[in-house]
């Protein structure tokens, strides 16, 4: 029973540092890091819940459900990366909020 | 033992969140990516302690192994679109994201960015008194699916679910791949590798040896998939793994494969898929319900199918984009009209 309220305990945790991460982080490609973790942290609290039913007996659905959530994360992640790289390749920005790189050039000259 | 056990456990449930943060803190974002993959090793760790081997093996192959390299080829990507833009170097483009976030916050939003903060605070409150107060009814699923392994054809019951109690969820899943492949088709074109980047001999050597063991180890996996851990998406994972070592070494072989044959080899599992299950509506039953006596061979054969094509999806979503033909470009253009219209077939 311990274990399980841990184990929980970690996946909570890693979705909350992944929230966090979304918020908070400006370059797109650590929101998508950020996602993930989320992800991560969803897919063990649904480990642990076909852990925790019984005892000897394990659930295989949940099994199942997080082996399809990997491979449908690893699809959106590969699309959003191809986004990004296009996102800077017409707008010259990865940053959110970022100002445009030529205002940006003067700057670092100056 | 069961001491040692609980230390590990708990070295394993405090590294996990520890990771993350140092993850998604570290200014570098090739340590992050990094820092990313150890991640994914270490859930990969917590999946075989929570007897999950079939999450295991997905999640080191995939989670960890592809994910990982997905995010260092677009990290290159961008890092040479800047290097080419010869306006802020790496080092300053470090500095600057180092620097940038947090002065901008302190500056212009701190009220913001701490509503921000109480309301995830809340919310990750409500998350974990839902968390306590859920009751799980014992064993879940367990005994359904227990009760019911003799129809399915298979001993393993991860696979019996995929493929047969929910092989709708699978299908779809199988077209979310398929889907993925398309969307970073459209989006980009593949990169063409710099003179610089040339592969070394150790390399290639070790390619040459890992590749056919690696297509022996998939195969394992998708057979034993049927009665233990394992799988079409294990196995495709590895077959995908074996591809993206074939394109770092950039053997010839891989340049030289004809665009029809690379484009039914994405399209066979989804429509081998789709096929099936039209059929077993056919035979006489509901969709994707199996003959009982056959339903064995109906999964592995479907199994296969994806296998190959989830594993060449894979190799194609990390080359990052369509293939280029330097002879034929506008016929490039019509055979992608004409897979537009096997994706139409595939909805």
């Amino acid at each position: 029973m311990n274990t399980i309220f841990l184990y929980n305990f970690s996946g909570l945790a890693l979705f909350a540092i992944g929230l966090h991460g979304l918020i908070r982080s400006s370059h797109l490609l650590r929101k998508i890091l950020a996602a993930n973790l989320m992800s991560s942290g969803v897919f063990l609290i649904m480990i642990v819940g076909a852990y925790g039913t019984d005892k000897g007996m394990i659930d295989p659905v949940p099994h199942a459900m997080v082996l399809t959530g990997i491979v449908v994360s690893v699809s959106a992640t590969a699309v959003a990366l191809a986004l990004v790289c296009l996102v800077q390749e017409t707008t010259n920005r990865v940053l959110l909020l970022q100002k445009r790189k030529k205002e940006q050039g003067r700057r670092t000259d100056a | 033992m069961t001491s040692v056990m609980s230390f590990f456990d708990i070295m394993l449930v405090l590294a996990l969140p520890w990771l993350g943060w140092r993850l998604l803190a570290s200014p570098d974002l090739f340590r992050a990516v990094v820092l990313f993959i150890s991640l994914g090793l270490l859930m990969s760790l917590t999946w075989v302690r929570l007897h999950a081997p079939d999450v295991a093996l997905a999640e080191a192959a995939i989670g960890a192994g592809l994910t990982g390299a997905l995010f260092l080829s677009a990290l290159r990507r961008l890092e040479r679109m800047q290097d080419s833009e010869r306006r802020l170097d790496y080092a300053e483009k470090r500095e600057e994201e180092r620097q940038a976030p947090p002065a901008r916050r302190r500056r212009s939003k701190p009220i913001a960015y701490g509503l921000a903060l109480l309301l995830l605070v809340f919310f990750l409150v409500l998350l974990g008194w839902s968390l306590v107060k859920t009751s799980v009814s014992p064993g879940g699923l367990g005994p359904a699916v227990t009760g019911q392994m003799g129809q399915t054809g298979v001993q393993s019951q991860v696979t019996a679910v995929l493929l047969n109690f929910r092989g709708y969820d699978t299908l779809l899943e199988v077209m979310v791949l398929f889907l993925a492949a398309l969307g970073s088709w459209s989006l980009t074109r593949i990169r063409q590798p710099l003179p610089e980047e040339v592969a070394a001999p150790v390399l290639a050597s070790l390619v040459r040896l890992l590749v056919p063991l690696m297509i022996i180890v998939a195969g394992y996996l998708v057979w034993i998939g049927s009665s233990r851990a394992g799988g079409a998406f294990q196995g495709g994972a590895v077959l995908g793994a074996a591809g993206v070592l074939l394109l770092l070494a950039d053997v010839t072989v891989v340049r030289q494969i004809p665009s029809a044959l690379l484009r039914w080899a994405l399209v066979l599992g989804p429509l081998l898929f789709l096929l099936s299950a039209i059929a077993c509506m056919w035979i006489g039953g509901n969709l994707l319900e199996y003959p009982r006596q056959s339903a064995g061979a109906w999964i592995l054969l479907i199994e296969s199918a994806t296998a190959v094509s989830i594993g060449v999806t894979l190799a194609a979503l990390y080359a990052g984009g369509r293939p280029l033909e330097p002879s034929a470009l506008e016929e490039a253009g019509e055979v992608a009209s004409e897979s537009g219209g096997d994706e139409g077939e595939g909805e």
